[in-house]
């Protein structure tokens, strides 16, 4: 006995060393250092003068104004990425290109109707049209990037839809640049949705609010289908384990093919807002918001619907809100320039504490 | 594993055919020879050999697909004019130059610097090209395709590159020159137009955006230097991404100052989108935008927001006057092409294309048997030395960092009296200035 207690104590005497919690003493440093930096960062901001380069109290009210409109935006595609994540544990990189489809194939519709005064003249009727439009070219496009795409691939290596999918990605922009031109459209905007309201003394562009209230209610709405309805109960079932959901009887393919639809049906809905709010569609734009999007859901926590809806108003708000706020207070000149890698920064940041994101905790909340 | 057979035949033939294009583009060229004071086997450079029935090869760099096309395009039509002019007249059959034909070999350079790249490799690899005129977009030129060509000994010359950057001595790859102006000498015409003149806002303070390309940034600078020299305050510089769709937030930050003037000399897509944004958060700013967002595709997209907004741009009304530009130069173009010019820097690249081909006459040497020798070095220097040459869009004299255009004459013209399709109203310049490098900072 004694023998074999003595080498015991030997290499409990050696790694105690080793056994401090390292990673944990980090990360806790790594926390002082980032809080600090934004602190300090912050307070010098808050502290300066209008002459120096300072913001009024307006501009940062705008600022969060502005960045939940672009956030509610990104929260709609983001939950695109989300839903598909949970289901199929794919990242679905054409996802931006199914919300580019909708907008523009809304736009032909809605620059004819605006051509023949129908927008303006019944501006409510011409933009559910123009929304139906645009959610059945979203639809269509996921719902057919699922099926020509990723179906065959279903049991490939996870690295193989992946590709497929930035391939699938290449090819819906070059498509749309083949048959349209690489040339910015004009979305046409109603006049009802020109100009200012007030809500609770805050003025806010109509159009942001029309976006905030769109997006509210489809997060709720979804939130409703996923959590009660048969088909959301299928849907996280197969998120949970798709071979035993299909043992209970559940038809995989179908509730696949739904999930790609729903995801169709937001990024439609994101189209004609985000039209809307920037007036122009172009073939590449559902790049950029396609890359925030995905960060949002990362963030978040990919697989989570709430994940996603918080990720795309966080990162809206840290784009509108980060850059003036932290940045500005070291003298660092055209602090938008850093807004993307400020982002990246702060999801760099979010992951190394909370590794599946903001949201993401167990399997079982993943749909 | 049929598949896999298959597969790998046509890497094979892949990889023959790329060996069997680097060989063919190797012929023609590094023969030693000629005589008259240039020894082609020991001068640096060596000498572009073109054999008694071949046709001097002259190479363009423009983008001729995308979303800027039409500005490669526009140029690639103004060298076939050149080439057609070079036995006088406008004939729609191309002249010959010292007795053999030119022929012209196009490559896309995409309006950015991979594309630079890929162009400039491609011709840089072809020992028969004698010059080049391109690029396009002065991203595909710096750093990319003027030191590409440079290293082979080729000469670049531009009709429409117009960055600070390319010309700066620092900078200055010594086969690089270009017959398009250098926007030091437009940022400084926008600056004054801001700050005194009659028709202008008559600024004392001014914000300005660019974005990640050269041109963006050479022109803010220039315009922000002149602005302060001439008493003005920046009271705010902001850089944004070309892709980008949401301005709100920096434009927002820009108004807090409240700057009379927003200069931003951004593209299209993303110019647009800041005419509007910026009618909204800061109705009472002076805007200003340059040529690289005069387009129908601007006037057209943003609307009534394009009201009231000054474009500058070269003044294309001076060259109307030149009798060769509005009587022959014009009709030939059409004629040629089927439409009006495309953009505003085909006499540009017509110009750059003939101060090369006046060049090659003087450098040139005749074999005796029908072939002709031409040392890269001293084509290069031939072209530096152009003095007085009266071209289409002005007198053309090349200063040593090659700077080709002397005098430049940038006019501003206020929305919707743009001068393009489109444009509404009076579409001549509101204000014009003259100006040389001399001149500006």
């Amino acid at each position: 006995m004694a023998g074999t207690e003595a080498p015991r104590m030997e290499a409990v005497r050696l790694s105690r060393f080793e056994q401090l919690p390292w990673r944990r003493i980090i990360l806790v440093i790594l926390g002082i250092v980032v809080i600090g930096v934004v602190g300090i960062g912050a307070t010098k901001t808050l502290t300066l003068g209008k002459a120096e380069g300072g913001y009024s109290g307006g501009a940062w009210r705008d600022f969060i104004v502005q960045g939940t409109a672009q956030g509610a935006i990104f929260a709609m595609i983001a939950l695109g990425y989300s839903l598909v994540y949970g289901i199929l544990r794919m990242i679905n990189f054409a996802h931006g290109e199914v919300f580019m489809a909708g907008a523009f194939g809304s736009f032909f519709f809605a620059d004819a109707y605006e051509k023949s005064g129908f927008l303006d003249r019944d501006p409510i009727v011409a933009l559910l049209i123009v929304t139906a439009v645009a959610i059945g070219v979203s639809v269509g496009t996921a719902v057919l990037l699922e099926r020509l795409a990723y179906r065959p691939l279903r049991n490939a290596p996870r690295l193989v839809p992946l590709i497929t999918a930035i391939g699938a990605s290449l090819f819906l922009q070059n498509t749309f640049r083949g048959f349209f031109g690489p040339q910015p459209y004009g979305f046409p905007k109603p006049n009802v949705l020109a100009g200012n309201v007030t809500v609770v003394g805050v003025p806010v562009q109509r159009i942001q609010l029309l976006v905030l209230v769109v997006a509210v209610i489809c997060m709720a709405v979804l939130q409703w289908f996923v959590s009660t309805t048969t088909t959301g109960r299928s849907m996280r079932a197969v998120a949970q384990d798709r071979e035993i959901a299909s043992l209970m009887g559940i038809n995989v393919d179908r509730v696949i093919v739904t999930t790609f639809a729903i995801g169709g049906v937001l990024a439609g809905i994101a189209g004609v807002l985000y039209s809307l709010s920037f007036e122009q569609v172009q073939f590449t734009m559902g790049f950029k918001p396609g890359i925030a999007a995905f960060t949002a859901a990362v963030l978040g926590g990919i697989g989570s619907i709430g994940g996603a809806a918080l990720g795309g108003f966080v990162i809206g708000l840290l784009q509108a809100v980060g850059p003036p706020l932290i940045l500005t207070g070291f003298g660092i000149p055209s602090v938008f320039s850093l807004k993307d890698a400020f982002v990246f920064l702060v999801l760099v940041l979010v992951l190394v504490f909370r590794p599946g994101g903001l949201l993401g905790t167990g399997e079982a909340e993943k749909v | 594993m049929e598949h896999r057979r298959w597969f790998k035949a046509l890497a094979l033939v892949a990889v023959l055919t790329v060996v069997a294009g680097a060989c063919a583009s190797d012929n023609g060229g590094d023969n030693t020879g000629g005589n008259g004071g240039v020894d082609c086997a020991t001068v640096e450079f060596g000498c572009v050999e073109v054999g008694a029935d071949e046709a001097i090869n002259l190479g363009a760099a423009q983008v001729i697909s995308g979303a800027d096309s039409t500005l490669g395009q526009d140029q690639v039509n103004g060298i076939e004019l050149a080439l057609d002019h070079l036995d006088g007249k406008f004939d729609q059959k191309d002249g010959t130059l010292l007795d053999h034909p030119v022929k012209l070999t196009t490559e896309d350079e995409l309006c950015s610097a991979e594309g630079g790249q890929t162009a400039g490799t491609a011709l840089a690899a072809d020992a028969s090209i004698v010059a080049v005129v391109g690029t396009s977009c002065s991203s595909a030129a710096l750093g990319v395709a003027d030191k590409l060509l440079g290293d082979k000994g080729i000469l670049l010359i531009s009709g429409s590159n117009t960055s600070p950057a390319l010309t700066d001595p620092a900078l200055h790859n010594p086969f690089y020159a270009r017959t398009a102006h250098n926007d030091r000498i437009q940022g400084a015409i926008v600056a004054e137009f801001s700050l005194g003149s009659d028709v202008g806002p008559k600024a004392k303070t001014a914000a300005t955006i660019a974005d990640e390309s050269p041109y963006t940034q050479g022109l803010v600078a220039a315009f922000e230097a002149n602005f302060e020299a001439g008493g003005g305050t920046i009271t705010g510089s902001e850089q944004v991404d070309s892709e980008d769709t949401d301005f709100k937030p920096v434009l927002r930050s820009l108004a807090e100052q409240k700057p009379d003037v927003l200069y931003f000399p951004i593209f299209v897509a993303a110019c647009t989108l800041v005419i509007k944004q910026a009618a909204e958060i800061m109705p009472d700013t002076t805007l200003i935008v340059s040529d690289g967002c005069l387009s129908s595709d601007t006037l057209k997209n943003a609307g009534k927001a394009a009201d009231g907004v000054w474009a500058s741009s070269p003044d294309l009304s001076a060259f109307q006057k030149n009798e060769f530009y509005s009587g022959e130069f014009i009709p030939a173009y059409q004629a040629a092409f089927g439409s009006d010019p495309l953009s505003v820097f085909h006499a540009h690249a017509y110009d750059a294309a003939n101060v090369v081909f006046e060049a090659i006459k003087k450098v040139a040497i005749d074999n005796g048997d029908g072939s002709l020798s031409i040392p890269r070095q001293a084509l290069r220097d031939a072209v530096f030395a152009t003095s007085g040459y009266p071209g289409v869009t002005g007198t053309i004299t090349c200063l040593p960092t090659g700077d080709c255009a002397t005098d430049v004459t940038i006019g501003l013209f206020l929305g919707p009296g743009w001068p393009v399709e489109g444009g509404k109203g009076d579409t001549t310049a509101k204000y014009t200035d003259v100006k040389s490098l001399d001149d500006v900072l």
